[in-house]
């Protein structure tokens, strides 16, 4: 049977806003989780890929003779004699065309990595090179342009105008576990232990590659090292290793190596950004406009799009805002989604530039935000689900930080200066992608196994759906096993994008437990002789209860059911149709600058994100903290490099690009306001998985223009742009 | 050639090529995957173990400059598959998300803990410093290390 709940939301105390430890904790800090690299198969080989050293090039011969005479190698697959896969939109799986260094060459399995890595150095590859592009020197493709109202008429009636160009770099994923896989090919039938953020996308695109049926290939994948994005889609090794697997006639394991994950397998595009946007007297906006770069990379992902032109139409009421988004191809590495994707990006220059405004005005930063507030999506014409969620935010965010006292310069001391800045966000995502079915079977010793297709790449999946199960069960936490990561037996569920998958799940695994929960009571009348009304704990008991007071064990009630199994289903049904349902939030930054060294400490982050009812508040915590982490490494640290001249990247491992460590992250406070938003879908809970990286960056470049008096309008904000720009500004004083 | 490693209390005797690190034998030869291969070249501290009581990269170390020194992973850590006060602590703080570097962070800090049973935060600091998490977990994973010195206890942490 499938239904949806009716069930109102409990207010009473139960699972749900408790700070539930995650269920897979245990196996997480024991060693004992397994990911993709820990999967050992019988007869395993172990996979490496020769990549293009050169951007663009045309590939003249591969010579493989002395790699396949090496004992122990397997298979060595290359352009010459791997079927013709279609890839990237006019590429092919292995092509004799290569555009990025980078691209894959040739494959070979061997009874061990060691052998594997041995046999790439007996490969000579001859290549004739092409011309390439880097940086934004390439084709630039036709502008994807939206217009509200008339800007230059905005502009007329603007008495203030700010005009200035930002820009952020490419952002490299860097997930702790690389992409990889191991392909299992056996009958005809592929099972892959993949790192995936989206175990039936990569079903669906690796059995379209291999011209198998779906139900032909089976992915798994029950623990992932992190996703951000770059694991959305189905890249190029897993049809490489399933390929690899039905030649050899063993299961292959393919691991990226760190190279390869910050070469091939996606990146946060960079952006240039020409903002033009103007304001009344009074603050209030006339107009915004956005001309916007971005860099693509040679090929075209698929997956999330990077729409950096989002934000300046959500985030303020504003009659006229134009903005204009062109790719630039460039031979580098395909971007793709990462956490937030083009709203981060967005979001450094439009914040930047409304602080830029506010000083101009001679206004506060949160006073002019406020004077320009949205309560609904106006290109769409629809009024937000939560229309007062960014303003409880605002309103939070700077209570928990003392916005409005903060007397900057308490601390400062010799070339010390510190300074504070604030910047605010709206997220498309967070409402959740239907559809989605979750299913419920109780067994025979009473146990509720919660069932689905979906995925936990670290965001606390499985912990927060099961107590959404447990309190629509009436069950205790312990009594839920939660099933996910496996397309076999497992009904649909959407790729963990989007901040997506508690809003997309939680509905249908609530409604599954309720349909359960009925089954259970009408189950337990022939036992108890007369209607069940309640499932309830007593002395430590899970009883089910009739209206007049008896009670029969849930676990009796199972066990005599258990020819006929208690099942329920759950379906998420689609979002409202004239709401838009939105996430928002907003950071205050504090920092102190040496401006002699231009050592940039970041002293304190105070973070105030909408995501709904909070299902399990600590979880919630450790996302917002977990994305201002990586917020800070954008704003101060983390840029690929790539060289103009040989057309490589220069960074691509963890020594010189440079993620946060736990020393310069500073105390990050989540000032979260519980706002349940049962307008957008009935368990009031929306996602917050992307939205906390987004304001970050730019609130720490108002906060450096509030210690320092420069404005860096180019991430990173290094020390030697944050010295190049205090000198300019001594020159400009003398 | 033929080395004997002490492993989690155990000798093991093995047949290794002199090339092979002490990660890929105690992941490959050895089945013991908690020690994970992020970067492969020192600069990521997921691979983290313990030798004679100090927390090194097992993908710098090469397997047979290890004989005769005690080796720990994460799975010799606790006993019989109970988690320690610092693992739990973990657990308490939610100091992890994906749980990919996880096994590293702990074995830095058992290290730190043995030796220093109560850290100052600057300790803590610096014996995680070559510990990268990308998830963002540092600031619950310093909560557990002073919930394991005892300084600490678990809920939420005030707004100011």
């Amino acid at each position: 049977m499938k239904v949806r709940s009716t069930r109102k939301p409990s207010t009473a105390p139960g699972v749900i806003g408790r700070r539930v430890s995650r269920l897979e904790g245990i196996e997480k800090v024991t060693g004992r989780a397994l990911y993709s690299a820990d999967v050992r198969l019988k007869g395993q080989l172990y996979a490496r890929v020769l990549r293009s050293a050169l951007p663009h090039a045309r590939i003249r011969r591969i010579t493989t003779a002395r790699a396949e005479a090496l004992p122990g190698v397997r298979v060595v697959l290359s352009c010459e004699n791997a079927p013709d896969i279609p890839w990237y939109e006019e590429s092919r799986l292995f092509d004799s065309t290569v555009r990025f260094a980078g691209e894959e060459v040739v494959a070979v399995a061997a009874d061990t990595d060691d052998i594997a890595q041995d046999a790439l150095r007996l490969i000579d590859v001859e290549y004739e090179a092409l011309p390439f592009s880097c940086g934004f020197d390439g084709q630039v493709e036709e502008p994807s342009v939206q217009t509200r109202g008339d800007v230059e008429r905005g502009a007329r009636a603007a008495e203030v105008i700010i005009d200035q160009s930002y820009s952020t770099p490419t952002a490299l994923h860097n997930c702790m576990e690389p992409h990889g896989c191991t392909a299992d090919w056996n009958d005809g039938a592929l099972t892959l232990y993949e790192s995936t953020q989206g175990v039936f996308a990569v079903r669906s695109e690796v059995a379209g590659k291999l011209g198998l049926p779906e139900q032909q290939v089976r992915v798994i994948a029950h623990h992932v090292g992190g996703g951000f994005g770059s694991k959305q889609t189905a890249w190029k090794h897993a049809v490489i290793a399933a390929l690899l697997s039905r030649r050899a006639g063993r299961p292959v394991q393919l691991m990226l190596d760190r190279e390869a994950e910050n070469l091939a397998t996606g990146n946060r595009n960079a952006t240039r950004q020409q903002v033009r946007l103007g304001a009344r007297r009074d603050g209030t906006l006339a107009f915004i406009e956005a001309r916007i770069l971005i860099d693509a990379g040679a090929y075209l992902a698929g997956g999330e799009a990077s729409e950096v032109s989002g934000i300046y139409h959500t985030l303020y009421r504003c009659p006229n805002v134009r903005t204009e988004q062109r790719a630039v191809r460039t031979n580098a590495g395909p971007a793709i989604a990462f956490r937030a994707p083009g709203y981060v990006e967005g979001a450094f220059a439009l914040e930047s530039a409304m602080d830029e405004l506010a000083r101009a005005l001679g206004v506060d930063a949160v006073d002019l935000r406020l004077r320009n507030y949205a309560s609904d999506d106006q290109d769409k014409q629809k009024p937000y689900s939560s229309p007062d969620s960014l303003r409880r935010c605002y309103a939070a965010v700077t209570e928990a930080f003392g916005w409005k006292t903060h007397r900057r310069r308490d601390a400062e001391k010799g070339s010390k200066r510190r300074g504070i800045g604030f910047a605010a966000h709206v997220w498309p995502g967070g409402a959740g992608f239907p559809p989605a079915t979750a299913c419920v079977r109780l067994d025979a010793s009473g146990l509720a196994h919660v069932i689905t297709g979906t995925q936990d790449i670290g965001t606390g999946t499985r912990t927060g759906l099961a107590q959404i199960a447990a309190e629509a069960l009436g069950f205790p936490l312990e009594r839920i096993v939660f099933h996910l990561g496996e397309t076999a037996d497992a009904p649909y569920a959407p790729t963990s994008a989007g901040s997506a998958t508690q809003a997309t799940l939680g509905p249908a695994v609530q409604a599954a437990a309720a349909d359960a929960r009925r089954g259970l009571l009408a189950a337990a009348e022939p036992l108890l002789g007369e209607a069940a009304g309640d499932v309830l704990v007593r002395d430590g008991a899970l009883l089910v209860a009739s209206k007049s007071g008896k009670t029969v064990p849930v676990q009796d009630v199972c066990e005599a059911a258990s020819a006929q199994a208690i099942e329920g289903r759950g379906e998420r049904g689609p979002n409202p149709k004239d709401r838009a349902v939105r996430t928002f939030g907003a950071q205050c930054v504090e920092l102190e600058v040496d401006i002699e060294t231009g050592d940039i400490e970041i002293v304190r982050v105070l973070a105030s994100h909408d995501c709904g009812r909070l299902v399990n508040p600590m979880l919630v915590d450790s996302q917002v903290i977990g994305g201002v982490t990586q917020g800070i490494g954008f704003a101060l640290s983390e840029a690929r490099r790539v060289d103009a001249r040989s057309g490589t990247v220069l960074n691509a491992n963890l020594e010189e690009y440079k993620l946060p460590t736990i020393a310069d992250v500073p105390p990050i406070v989540n000032a979260q306001p519980d706002l349940p938003d049962y307008v957008a879908n009935d368990t009031g809970a929306k996602g917050i998985g992307e939205p906390p990286i987004i304001p970050t960056a730019p609130a720490i470049a108002n906060a450096l223009f509030d210690a320092a008096g420069v404005r860096l309008r180019d991430l990173p904000l290094t020390r030697r742009r944050l010295i190049e720009a205090l000198a300019a500004q001594q020159g400009d004083g003398d | 050639m033929h080395v004997t490693l002490s492993i989690n209390g155990a000798d093991r005797t093995l047949d290794l090529e002199p090339r092979r690190t002490l990660l890929d034998v105690v992941r490959d030869n050895l089945g013991l995957t908690g020690a994970k291969k992020a970067c492969d070249m020192g600069a990521c501290g997921a691979c983290t173990v313990m030798v004679d009581g100090r927390a090194m990269y097992a993908c710098l170390l090469l397997a047979v400059d290890c004989t005769g020194r005690e080796i720990v992973t994460i799975e010799g850590l606790g006993s019989q598959g109970e988690a320690d006060e610092l693992q739990r602590a973990f657990l308490e703080a939610d100091a992890f998300q994906c749980g990919f570097c996880t096994p590293g962070q702990i074995m830095s800090l058992r290290a730190l803990l043995d030796r220093v049973p109560q850290p100052s935060d600057e300790q803590i600091m610096q014996a995680l410093s070559g510990n990268l998490c990308r998830c963002g977990a540092y600031r619950h994973i310093l909560r557990a290390a002073r919930m394991a010195a005892g300084r600490e206890h678990a809920g939420p942490v005030p707004a100011q």
